[in-house]
């Protein structure tokens, strides 16, 4: 089997006609996994044995003639910021470095339910901290597409292992744009669903109001079968959403003629020249399906880098307290007192980003300072949802770039952290607001390095985002 | 200057967390950057705005009460198996209370 072409569809039908076992697509992936590990360090830990185990199941119950679940036997990645029993989940830390959880997250559980085959866990930005992965404390990940460059962040493992062909689909987390950043440097497909449409629990925080987990995939069609099988209310999850899940697959019917489709004004500001030529194709490629565009105004834009830094550090100090050295398997040596050890601990153990956003979150949240800057970051973040609900009366859907430049070089931003923070302008308006947002292949510049095309919907659009990027998908999107 | 090297060292020790003098250089200068372009937010009248600490939905969508159902929780030992230090079935710090 060539495991780097196959689809979760390729998967059932080569199983269902008795072409491969569960067990020997495992064992392929694995392989390859591993092969181009040595090149991209995508992967930080193999589970090996959870995955034959798991393969092992899937291809007794077929034995069996009985059905093995919507994703059986498919060769998946998870971020190693969601927690599996028993297989280390490191959340790219030196902390967490022989962590081990006792628990598995509600969205593997539910992985593996659909008779998904877990391979390992995939490389990221500490703690999800980063839009380039240069930040995991066990090395940085190179783009499987151009070596030179970083996959993006946080989510860099997942969307190079997808884009390699190790894994057919992959889980990630997105809280300023780590699923969709990404997917855009790597040429994939990659959705944050809206806020709550999909359980936290497991998921190690960063950002309690903005983080999401989504997908990862080569193709839309994928993303909405592995969103299928993980979204829903999880009592366990007290903000995850009640709302009904329908059946994403019913979205694709092609039907996007009349669609309208507004383009911010603030968004196509300060691209490349690469990027720019992209959104130009993309524009005309919508319009010959029939879409009807139309500029608007997303005027509260320009404030967004700044109310999300504001709100994502100061609930990443509040959640990385608990980083301590008592119960989480490391502590610094040689410590007299407890405080001394609290400090040493985390002073130690977390790396330049972490501890500049614990900085940064103390300090808004400090006596003096909550008001002018965190509370009026709450404030700021109403306004920017306000300019999304107002859009959403106008047109159906949003579409923007996903970021201002392709994949950047390894190191190139990382002096100048605010630089680094940019790189996340287009994508954390929608994490502010709870929007379901996704990223589609949108091209290539002329040296070869994916565009991703952003498409925004209203709270639990989902269905609406799928339909319209299948179609631009199938139009050849993705080679404009 | 947004903030000092003192105001950082202050920061740091409410944070819990150890910087050495070349941190606390470098944080104090990337501080002061980060917070001059988020002083930015200043510009906007937000006199009448809400905040906005949670994406909420109307109706139904995040009424969270559950029934109060017992259920097994996690047994101690695999809740203190990640623990750098533990015994008598408790995790262990450095002594608090002087005797």
């Amino acid at each position: 089997m060539e495991i780097r072409t196959l689809t979760i569809d390729s998967v059932q039908a080569a199983l269902r006609e008795r072409r491969a076992s569960a067990r020997e697509l495992a064992q392929e992936a694995l392989r390859a996994a591993r092969q181009a590990n040595a090149e991209t360090n995508a992967w930080l830990t193999f589970a090996e044995e959870r995955a034959l185990a798991a393969a092992a199941r899937i291809d007794q119950m077929l034995g069996r003639g009985e059905d093995p679940g919507p994703l059986a036997g498919v060769p998946v990645a998870v971020k190693d910021n969601i927690v599996t029993r028993g297989v280390r989940t490191t959340c790219g830390s030196r902390l967490l470095e022989y962590f081990i959880p006792p628990y598995d997250a509600t969205v593997v559980e539910r992985l593996e339910r659909a008779g998904a085959v877990i391979l390992g866990k995939t490389n990221l930005d500490e703690f999800a901290m980063g839009s380039s992965n240069e930040n995991s404390a066990f090395g940085p990940v190179r783009n499987p597409v151009a070596p030179d460059r970083v996959p993006g962040g946080s989510s860099g493992g997942s969307a190079a292992a997808v884009a390699d062909g190790n894994a057919v689909v992959a889980l990630g987390s997105d809280t300023g744009g780590s699923i969709r950043q990404p997917a855009s440097f790597c040429g994939v497909v990659g959705l944050s669903p809206t806020y709550g449409r999909v359980s936290r629990y497991g998921l190690v925080a960063f950002a309690s109001s903005l983080d999401r987990i989504g997908p990862l995939a080569r193709n839309v069609r994928d993303a909405a079968r592995l969103l299928q099988a993980i979204a829903g209310r999880d009592p366990r999850d007290s903000t995850s959403a009640f709302a009904p899940v329908p059946d994403y697959a019913a979205a694709f019917d092609g039907q996007v003629h009349g669609l309208r489709i507004g383009l911010p004004r603030e968004y196509f500001e300060g691209l490349s020249s690469a990027t720019a030529v992209q959104m130009e194709k993309a524009r005309a490629l919508l319009e010959s399906l029939g879409c009807k565009l139309r500029d608007i105004s997303l005027p509260h834009t320009p404030y967004a880098v700044a109310c999300y830094y504001i709100v994502c550090t100061a609930e990443a100090s509040s959640n990385l307290a608990r980083y301590d050295g008592v119960r989480y398997t490391w502590r610094a040596p040689h410590a007299e007192t407890l405080a001394e050890m609290y400090s040493r601990t985390r002073g130690q153990g977390f790396g330049a980003e972490c501890k500049r956003r614990i900085m940064l979150g103390t300090y808004v949240l400090s006596a003096g300072y909550y008001d002018a800057y965190y509370l009026k970051a709450q404030k700021v973040r109403t306004l920017i949802t306000r300019d999304f609900l107002a859009a959403f009366e106008q047109v159906d859907a949003i579409v923007t770039p996903v970021s201002p430049f392709p994949a950047f070089r390894h190191g190139e931003k990382l002096d100048d952290p605010w630089q680094m923070y940019l790189s996340d302008i287009f994508t954390i308006t929608a994490s502010l607001a709870g929007l379901p947002a996704m990223s589609v292949p949108c091209g290539r510049t002329p040296e070869g390095l994916p565009v991703g095309l952003q498409l925004i919907g209203p709270h639990f659009g989902e269905p609406l985002l799928f339909r319209l990027g299948e179609a631009f998908e199938r139009a050849g999107g993705a080679s404009l | 200057m947004k903030i000092t090297e003192q105001e950082v060292r202050y920061v740091a020790s409410l944070a819990h967390l150890e910087l050495t003098d070349d941190e606390v250089k470098r944080m104090t200068h990337e501080l002061d950057g980060i917070l001059a372009h988020m002083d930015q937010l200043r510009e906007l009248d937000t006199e009448n705005v809400e905040p906005m600490a949670q994406v909420l939905f109307p109706g139904s969508e995040n009424a969270t009460l559950r029934e109060d159902e017992p259920h097994t929780p996690l047994a101690h030992e695999e809740a203190l198996a990640n623990a750098p230090l533990s015994g008598a079935g408790q995790f262990k710090v450095p002594r608090v209370i002087e005797r």
